[in-house]
């Protein structure tokens, strides 16, 4: 065997690790840069972050796995849910502690979905997540005691941050935790997309027939994606509960899991980049037609779609990758 | 001695039509047997239900004299049995070491790792090239499998199976869509396969079939008409029917 076969693999692989450096310093001057020029705007920062977060836990099985759902915000919300009761029926308020109760909460609620969720294929399994997230639903709807019902749970305070940093006015602390999890999710799902168990679930997505000839088992890889997707919802809802100290049943809606969805798809499914990129081009746009046509945003937000689906089929980070592959492969 | 892979008395019909007609048969460790037939024989409905992904009517698979037949497609690959297809299928979009290199790992019991990359376990990949260099599609390696030639994802389909380690290797005609350019890769890669490893390939060029096997089974109508040496099977006036001559008459050109 020639030397050189020998070294490309190793190059090849800190290559990828390099690209997602750059990615992840890129993430940085965004938050830095949406910090200076949306000062007093920090609330809904945070609010896309929260987003975000459901977002990328819909591409880990949509994009990465191929699982068609429409109940992800029961992921989302049970996080948010976890997170605000622990903090308001059992004074658990450390923001920390919260995280983890959000991710706890995910994570079962994860596993109950996707051992549901998984068992259809098709437009059966699209179905399905739609009769949880209605479950889910009118489950928080009507333990009123738990979860306040229709008029949401309040009486969420969290404690200052790793107790020194309170949560101020301005939603400063709010933006720069939301900005620390977002990266630390972030890496963390870069790492297991590129790893071998990221690859079998791309490998599933493909071809189930291929993966159980290699002796891997389909259903069991996607039950643990649905987990971990699971958890990273999680984080996302309890980062809601504590930025906003209210949980409603809006958290766990079918329209939040369509427009989680929307977000996946605007972007570009598949690729974590994607899914960020989307659900900020989708609020911003969201927040600024709204404010400038109050009465025909919706319809610009439906334009862009169509536009983006028709256009760009690959999502608007997945169109811009290509775009640049071509430009270099051009370039000497 | 208890056979590597045995099945008895396998039934399965698709809406009344027989595909396998009470189908007995079995593999010693080492043999290397051709599974020919014509058309619609029911050759690949054979390799579907030893492999897990059909269910038979009635019968029983062993491997190595353990039931399997309720055993699901991947549990069968873990004890051994491993199947190549007929028509490719393969991960488009990524390459040739990813596939090995996820067949390696599943070997091991490792493919579910959530850390490091293939690229960075230099004993994984150094397997894999093993397996391509053996192949000739070494140069390969890292080229997404969209990119690579038929004949070429052939190849690659085989590497998968070889690096599995199986006891029992049923191929669905590897030759099928290998350019004559690169059937001598093949049929060294066939000779070199593992001396205790049983093979039970389907193949419908007779040039590698009596190069390669030591046994044939003739399938007709969903049911075995011949079981034998191969020089004896061109003989056998049944075969000389089921084929009308056409595929006897090859065996004697080749």
């Amino acid at each position: 065997m020639s030397p050189a076969l020998d070294e490309m693999p190793l190059a090849k692989g800190s290559r990828s690790l390099r690209s997602d450096l750059i990615g992840i310093a890129a993430l940085l001057a965004l938050a830095a840069l949406g910090f200076l020029l949306f000062p007093d705007n920090l609330a809904l920062l945070t609010r896309i972050i929260a987003i975000a977060l459901l977002v990328l836990s819909v591409d880990l099985v949509t994009g990465i796995c191929g699982v068609a759902t429409l109940g992800q915000a029961a992921l989302f919300g049970a996080g948010a849910y976890a997170a605000g009761i622990g903090a308001a029926h059992y004074g658990i308020t450390d923001p920390l502690l919260m995280v983890l109760a959000g991710i706890a909460g995910g994570a079962i609620a994860g596993l109950i979905c996707g051992i549901v969720i998984l068992r259809a294929h098709g437009l059966p399994q699209l179905v399905l997540s739609i009769a949880l997230i209605h479950l889910f639903h009118e489950l928080a709807n009507k333990t009123t005691s738990w979860t306040g019902g229709s008029d949401g749970l309040s009486g969420i305070s969290p404690g200052p941050l790793l107790d020194m940093f309170t949560f101020d006015l301005w939603g400063r602390t709010a933006y720069v935790f939301a900005v620390v999890l977002l990266i630390a999710v972030f890496i963390l799902l870069r790492i297991l997309v590129r790893s071998p168990f990221g690859m079998l679930c791309r490998g599933i997505r493909e071809d189930p027939v291929r993966v159980r000839a290699m002796g891997a088992s389909p259903h069991a890889t996607l039950v643990k994606m649905y987990v971990i997707s699971g958890a990273v919802a999680g984080v996302g809802g309890a980062l809601s509960a504590i930025t906003t100290q209210v949980v409603g049943l809006d958290s766990l809606s079918f329209t939040l899991s369509a427009e989680a969805l929307v977000m996946l798809v605007l972007g570009g499914a598949g690729s974590l980049y994607g899914a960020l990129a989307g659900t900020v081009i989708f609020m911003l746009f969201e927040d600024f037609v709204s404010a400038a046509n109050p009465f025909h945003w919706l319809t610009m937000v439906g334009a862009l779609l169509v536009a983006v689906v028709l256009f760009a089929p690959k999502g608007l980070y997945g169109t811009a990758e290509d775009l640049l592959l071509r430009w270099k492969g051009k370039a000497p | 001695m208890t056979p590597v892979f045995e099945v008895r008395a396998l039934r399965k019909s698709f809406g009344g039509l027989p595909v396998s007609d009470n189908i007995s048969l079995s593999l010693a460790a080492g043999d290397r047997v051709a599974l020919i037939g014509p058309n619609g024989a029911g050759k690949t409905t054979f390799v579907d239900i030893a492999a897990g992904n059909l269910k038979p009517d009635s019968g029983e698979v062993l491997l190595g004299g353990e039931q399997v037949t309720r055993l699901s497609p991947a549990e069968r690959v873990r004890r051994g049995l491993v199947r190549s297809f007929q028509v490719t299928r393969l991960f488009h979009d990524m390459t040739p070491a990813e596939h090995v290199a996820m067949a390696i790992l599943q070997r091991e019991g490792r493919a579910g790792r959530m850390l490091g990359n293939y690229l960075d376990m230099p004993e994984v990949m150094r397997e894999a090239m093993e397996a391509f260099a053996m192949l000739g599609i070494d140069d390969l390696a890292h080229r997404k499998v969209r990119e690579i030639a038929y004949g070429q994802q052939r190849l690659l389909e085989l590497a998968i199976a070889l690096v599995l380690k199986p006891r029992v290797l049923l191929l669905d005609e590897p030759g099928a869509g290998v350019p004559q350019s690169d059937t001598a890769r093949l049929k060294a890669a066939l000779a070199a396969l593992p001396a205790d490893l049983a093979v039970l390939m389907i193949e419908h060029d007779m040039d590698l079939v009596f190069h390669f096997a030591k046994r044939v089974v003739v399938l007709a109508a969903g049911a075995i008409i011949f079981d034998g040496a191969p020089a004896a099977a061109t003989t056998d006036a049944r075969v000389r029917e089921a084929y009308l001559g056409s595929y006897a008459d090859a065996g004697r050109v080749a």
